[in-house]
């Protein structure tokens, strides 16, 4: 597959502002994920991901604030014990788990948010379209 | 979550090309033309591409479109919502539109910076539009809350920015509790001598402000305290402080003196100064400390250790000693808070081949700072470590810490102007040799520079390179006894090996050893440095992401008294002004119980980090207290009957967000493949 198509659903404070701080130092990444901003990590519900994927998404990407910078303080808390259990739910349904990603990216770290951007955007890119896996 | 119908609305998007942030690399009339046309049966009415959407003219053109066309909803495709969200909102208002009936796609910060290929920026940017229209059409309007602000004002550390911020509102005629770790206030500026470039004395400029901040009607000094919990939101945070025990009653003791003078135990006094001086077990920090009232070091006190002494309880005449004083826990209520911490010296002990704690002549900058002043240990003399040679020859090591990659990458920003100011005394005091070694010399503010040109003229040896060693190992005569500065010399282009008799270090300022729990505390973040990170580094620098939160001064990152002078009177202006509204908007995005689905299980009670969410025990039914909610929405995770829902995140508003995108992305891939 050359094009993969990605979801990220990024937590308000951190990582979509660390997302800024990427597209202000012009760091370059692919442009397969395309971002939705919720308030917190915390309200992405596994149903948000499940409906994703039956979109038709290559990959899902959950990023939130670094476990104690939760600017709900204790929201990405929620999110940390949910999306592991959520994968697991995805590898019994026959999903590759590896289609949904999971990591903390702070406002600082541009440079963390363009590489975990490219590194999963290559990943999926290895994997064969997911609706293809489906049929 | 069922799949999503299509509201009738009508939509305008305006794409913006940002000068060429945005057209540079996104074809933007493109966009526009297809929005106009593919998300026509989606609701878009009209699509329009413009210079800078969020001048006044840009502006001007929404709200013509809303009231002539009839818009019910707006898409302005341009930078971060950061950045410009409120501006379109406001405008939206303007023409009567509920502000959130508006949406952002951000196609500058994650399109048009991030993507070299103009094919594929330009597709992104289609899906973004795209997402934020498929959002936009199941908005709702929501009304905003208005809460009272608390005029109360806390203010953290009680360094020069901290006193500056305190006296600016307290003059105004708010209250302001002004808290302090150290048993005086003052922060670091009381240590100091002589202040660059004037010289003028430290002391003299700050104790008059220390003293106007301790006796103020409307300040409420609390020092020797620290905070504990940080609990509300603006307007109205309550606060826990603990007062630690003194062990000394302030309403009877009157800083006679008297029981430091009869005390008979010593200490090294490691904080004031710096490791070079003396101090009591009980003891005020220095002379003019605010207040004037002394505390008990219960680590070093030899009742506290050995049962017996009480020799400052037998001569206190006011009989003030209390030693059965415990901590005292302080709740304060306050609307705003101002975090002013500070700074923390970077350790040369962390750079062995500078031999700080091995090499006994040298110095860090600090403990200069302090043998130079005139009430500090040694009275003002230069001397070296024996305490009564005067050195003949003064090496001034620059960047040590700061602008390396082992270390802090940054610039520490004062120590340039610190290390001139050095050369200056050492030259004015002993006479001697003195040796600048730096890397650049960076003097970029106020008559600054002049300060550096008059250094030159009063003969300081300036040497471009950074030193690799500091060593007593003598190779050649002339070196024995000595210290040796091995450095090259970028400017002839040499090795030089230095001998000195003293070095000074001067250290680069790094961020509090405990920045990170203080940012937790108080709900804001810090940069990779621990530096308290600013909303907006250009436009707002003392406002944090945190409404109620400000920063100011050395905590925020490197700065000298000027700006953190500054700085403390910014912050005071924020709060101010926000105090001067009387009431503040606040999130009006909560969480909301479908009580009909709602099966009373309470998991989101157990998931809310607010205790926003009580359980009707009559009803069997959960229910969100809207004031406290912030709308994080984890509750709206957690849910299994799904009966909570977020307002403005609504599973209707991201499903159709993201069908939007990705219905782009497979139109895209269709196109392809024929």
């Amino acid at each position: 597959m050359n094009e993969p198509k990605i979801i990220g659903f990024l937590c308000n404070w951190c990582s979509y502002r660390g997302a800024d701080t990427a597209g202000m130092a012009r760091m370059k990444y692919p442009p397969n994920v395309k971002i939705i901003r919720v308030p917190c990590s915390g309200r992405i519900s596994p149903e948000l991901v499940l409906r994703t994927f039956r979109e038709g998404a290559d990959g899902v990407m959950v990023l939130g604030c670094h476990i104690g910078d939760c600017h709900y303080s204790t929201g990405n808390h929620r999110t940390a014990k949910r999306m592991p259990v959520l994968k697991k739910l995805l590898e019994y349904t026959g999903i590759d788990s590896d289609r949904l990603y999971i990591n903390w990216v702070s406002a600082a770290e541009g440079e963390k948010f363009s590489t975990v951007i490219k590194e999963f955007t290559e990943k999926i890119s290895a994997l064969p379209p997911f609706m293809e896996t489906m049929k | 979550m069922s799949a999503v119908n299509k509201p009738e609305e009508r939509v305008g998007v305006y794409i913006c090309h940002c000068g060429s942030n945005i057209a540079g690399t996104v074809d933007v009339a493109e966009v526009s033309q297809w929005a106009g046309k593919e998300l026509a049966q989606n609701g878009v009415v009209v699509a329009r591409d413009y210079k800078f959407m969020c001048s006044s003219l840009g502006q001007e053109l929404i709200e013509k479109d809303i009231r002539e066309l009839g818009l019910t909803r707006v898409v302005v495709a341009s930078c971060s919502p950061h950045l410009h969200e409120p501006t379109f909102r406001n405008a939206c208002a303007r023409a009567g539109l509920n502000p959130y009936l508006f949406e952002m796609a951000n196609i500058r910060e994650q399109v048009s910076w991030v993507t070299t290929d103009k094919v594929e920026a330009t597709k992104k940017a289609k899906a973004l539009v795209a997402a934020a229209v498929g959002r936009v059409v199941h908005q709702k309007p929501l009304e905003s809350l208005f809460v009272p602000i608390d005029p109360n004002v806390l203010i953290v550390g009680g360094g020069i920015t901290g006193i500056q911020a305190a006296l600016e509102i307290a003059n105004s005629g708010q209250h302001v509790y002004l808290v302090e770790r150290e048993p005086s206030i003052g922060g670091h500026m009381a240590q100091f001598d002589k202040t660059f470039p004037t010289l003028d004395c430290s002391a003299c400029i700050l104790t008059p402000k220390m003293f106007d901040a301790g006796n103020h009607k409307n300040i409420t000094l609390l020092t020797w305290s620290e905070v504990e919990k940080v609990e509300g939101y603006i307007g109205n945070f309550t606060v826990t402080i603990r007062k630690r025990a003194r062990y000394v009653d302030t309403s009877l003791c009157t800083g006679c003196g008297v029981c430091s003078e009869k005390c008979p135990k010593k200490v090294v006094d490691s904080v004031f100064e710096a490791g070079l001086g003396y101090r009591k077990a009980v003891y005020t920090p220095f002379p003019q400390a605010v207040p004037k009232y002394p505390v008990i070091d219960r680590q070093n006190c030899t009742f506290f250790l050995k049962g017996t002494c009480k020799a400052c309880e037998k001569f206190c005449p006011t009989g003030a000693i209390k030693f059965d004083q415990t901590d005292e826990i302080v709740t304060v209520k306050v609307g705003n808070i101002i975090l002013a911490t500070g700074f923390d010296l970077f350790d040369a002990r962390k750079i062995p081949n500078y031999g700080y704690g091995r090499l006994a002549n040298v110095f860090t900058s600090l403990e200069f700072e302090r043998m130079t002043n005139a009430a500090g240990p040694t009275s003002g003399r230069v001397v070296m470590r024996d305490g009564v040679t005067q050195p003949k020859s003064v090496a001034i090591i620059h960047c040590v810490g700061s602008r390396d990659k082992h270390y802090h990458n940054y610039c520490s920003a004062i120590c340039c102007m610190q290390s001139l100011k050095f050369a200056h005394l050492v030259k004015e005091k002993t006479g001697g040799e003195v040796f600048q070694c730096y890397i650049d010399m960076r003097t970029p503010a106020k008559t600054y520079d002049e300060f550096y040109q008059r250094l030159i003229h009063e003969g300081v040896n300036f040497v471009r390179g950074k030193v690799a060693e500091i060593t007593d190992a003598a190779r050649n005569p002339g070196e024995e006894g000595k210290l040796i500065v091995q450095v090259e010399d970028t400017l002839i282009g040499k090795q030089r090996r230095i001998p000195v008799d003293m070095v000074v270090l001067s250290a680069g300022l790094e961020a509090r050893h405990d920045a990170k729990e203080v940012a937790q505390k108080f709900g804001i973040s810090c940069s990779a440095d621990d530096w308290f990170i600013e909303r907006h580094p250009k436009l707002d620098p003392v406002a944090t992401m945190t409404d109620g939160v400000f920063i100011a001064g050395a905590c925020q990152g490197p700065k000298d008294i000027p700006t953190s002078v500054a700085q403390g009177a910014a912050a005071a202006a924020r709060v101010l002004s926000i105090i001067g509204q009387g009431e503040i908007e606040i999130e009006a995005a909560t969480a909301v119980v479908d009580d009909v689905t709602c099966v009373g299980c309470k998991e989101c009670i157990a998931s809310c980090p607010y205790q926003a969410i009580e359980y009707l025990e009559e009803r069997g039914k959960a229910h969100v207290i809207e004031a406290l909610c912030k709308g994080c929405g984890t509750c709206v995770g957690t849910c299994l009957p799904k009966s909570i829902s977020l307002k403005h995140f609504t599973d209707d508003q991201l499903v159709s967000e993201m069908i939007g995108a990705m219905q782009v992305m497979k139109s895209f891939e269709m196109a392809e493949v024929a």
